[in-house]
């Protein structure tokens, strides 16, 4: 794809559960390396937009693309090709997602969980998974923790560990779902420190936080989602200091 | 143990920690020692039970083969059990409607007859199927034979109980599955590992930690089980010793020898269970419960566990089953 491809492009994408549409139109543009914040209360359609970007939950309607290419589809003519599994799949693998519960893997020690996506997935022999897998946990600050299971790790250190999880898979896009929100308050700092890091060696982020702080200091740009829809978007700095739109304003006088 | 503590605030003086008692304690510990030496003076008294004979006949030869044959059933049965249980529990929560289905009709037919009934249809199969053939359904075939052949005491045992089993693993390895969060399948859908694969690391090893504890029941139950394989004349444990009394008439002795062996193989497998689950409890527990070994190390060195040992109480009331 050419540079200036964006890295996530919707264009009115929907989706329903049931008889409840949760998207009703979502237009949007990530670029590349860029922090991306979706802000909005609870139920807004958050979390699903960010599921939808890799393909755990299919939409109903709209196109969503990932550096130039069909979430879940293959275009031939004018007919969309649903994609099998193992395309699937590989598509997941370049996209790395940090989850709110961290969901570690709790039978396997802070090293393997970092290594079973490399061995499983892209057949990577497990002495070179090993060695990226002790570096990446260095760089989140973990160098001390490889053999410990996630369990006997605080919640910081489990979120840390499930970003170098994702990182280990050398994604181009990472997706954050409330990295911070299951966190004690002394411990979101330490997740945002990494996740400044990133933003600063480049990556391309998606975030759904409740951080103001965090978006207004690393976004470059920042959407506020209500019912389904974008209600007003813009750069971090000017949108939450000075909101255009009313249900904006009363959000964020909500959470600020 | 220390009855004597320097109580805060009180300078130098020791004072002395009087424990509760508990006479109704000794009474109950009284009453139970009545009875067992009872039950033990019964045992070795009574000329009826012919400990003589119980031990002529503990380690020959025939009761020896039918141990091993029990033994080499219940591993076989298990291992059809687990194998098809597996595959059945995955089955049913196919979203395929008929592949489910079929999963829930076989457990419900084979949870829903007596496998002693199963038993004695396997056996007499070949009154039902007289020749039974390998090839292309509804097309040619490739080996045939009469089902006499096939279908010995021990096949038939076998897959009596080896297909009964499968279905209450079926129950008990979906139960373990379902009680795997669904966040450890989306994360590992999320790193791009396929259904299978999520299946197989992450979500079936953690199952195990749910499933462990009921399959080593089923296991010892299994055991047991295998004795119904004598009225199949299959020379197990318990039809041996009954060909045995069958000749000689020395019925209790013979079937003492056989409630002994039983015996003997439960407990060693409820040691080996307690191990297992140790090994799947990795990453849910933050400690492991001791083994037995380590316990005992534990209270000689230092001198028992003291009525203030909150842990090795704990640690041992955690593994009292
Ligand atoms: N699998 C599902 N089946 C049915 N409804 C669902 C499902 N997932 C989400 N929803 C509904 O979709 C709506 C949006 O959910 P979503 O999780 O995307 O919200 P959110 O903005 O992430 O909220 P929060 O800040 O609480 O995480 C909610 O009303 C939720 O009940
Ligand atoms: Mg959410």
């Amino acid at each position: 794809m050419t540079a200036d491809t964006p890295m996530v492009k919707a264009e009115d994408v929907r989706k329903s559960f049931g008889l409840v549409e949760v998207l009703r139109g979502i237009d949007l543009q990530v670029e590349r390396g860029e922090v991306f914040c979706l802000i909005g209360p609870s139920g807004s359609g958050k979390s699903t937009f960010l599921r939808c970007i890799n393909h755990l939950e299919k939409i109903n309607g709209g196109r969503l693309s990932v550096d130039g290419e069909l979430v879940g589809y293959r275009q031939k003519g004018d007919r969309l090709y649903e994609l099998r599994e193992k395309e699937v799949c590989a598509k997941r693998a370049e996209i790395g997602m940090v989850f709110q519960h961290f969901n570690l893997f709790p039978h396997k020690t802070a090293l393997a969980n970092v290594m079973e996506a490399p061995i499983q997935v892209k057949g990577e022999n497990k002495a070179d998974a090993a060695d990226r897998g002790r570096r990446l946990l260095e760089q989140v600050g973990l160098g001390d923790k490889f053999d410990a299971y996630p369990r006997q790790l605080s919640g910081g250190q489990q979120q840390r560990v499930a970003i170098a999880r994702a990182l280990a898979m050398e994604p181009k896009l990472m997706l954050f779902d409330e990295p911070t929100s299951a966190l004690d308050p002394e411990l979101v700092g330490e997740v945002l420190d990494v996740m400044r890091g990133l933003a600063r060696a480049g990556m391309t982020m998606v975030v759904v936080t409740h951080e103001m702080g965090f978006a207004r200091e690393v976004g470059d740009a920042v959407v506020f989602m209500d019912g389904g829809v974008i209600i007003e978007s813009g750069k971090p700095r000017e949108m939450l200091t000075d909101p255009q739109h009313e249900r904006t304003r009363s959000f964020l006088s909500k959470v600020l | 143990m220390a009855d004597t503590r320097t109580a805060p605030g009180t300078g130098t003086v020791p004072l002395k920690a009087v424990p509760v008692r508990y006479p109704g304690r000794w009474v109950a510990a009284a009453v139970v020692l009545v009875l067992v030496a009872m039950l033990v003076s019964g045992l070795v008294t009574n000329d009826n039970y012919q400990w003589a004979v119980v031990r002529e006949y503990f380690f020959s030869e025939p009761i020896l083969r039918g141990l091993v044959l029990t033994l080499e059933l219940t591993v076989i049965a298990m291992a059809i059990g687990i194998v098809l249980g597996v595959i059945l529990a995955v089955m049913r929560l196919s979203p395929n409607p008929i592949v489910s289905g079929a999963a829930w009709t076989y457990v419900w037919f084979f949870r829903g007859t007596p496998v002693l009934v199963q038993l004695l249809v396997w056996f007499n199969l070949a009154a039902l199927y007289p020749v039974i053939s390998l090839g292309v359904p509804f097309g040619p075939s490739f080996v045939s034979g009469s089902a006499n052949n096939f279908i010995t005491p021990l096949a038939a045992a076998i897959l009596g109980l080896g297909l009964n089993e499968a279905a209450y693993m079926a129950e008990i390895i979906r139960a373990g599955i379902l009680s795997v969060d669904q966040g450890q399948t989306e994360a590992a859908q999320a790193l791009g590992m396929n259904r299978l694969r999520t299946m197989r690391r992450i979500v079936l090893p953690q199952a195990m930690r749910v499933v462990v504890p009921p399959t080593g029941n089923e296991t010892i139950s299994m055991l047991k089980t295998t004795s119904l394989a004598s009225v199949i004349a299959l020379a197990e444990l318990l039809y041996s010793a009954q060909i045995i009394y069958g000749r000689t008439f020395q019925t209790i002795p013979l079937l003492i020898v056989a409630v002994i062996w039983y015996l003997i193989l439960t407990s060693v497998l409820s040691a080996g269970q307690f191990y297992v689950e140790r090994y799947f409890a990795r990453g849910a527990v933050r400690t492991l419960p001791p083994t037995p070994l380590q316990r005992l190390r534990r209270q000689f060195s230092r001198g028992g566990p003291g009525p203030h040992d909150t842990a090795a109480l704990l640690a041992s009331s955690k593994d009292t089953r």
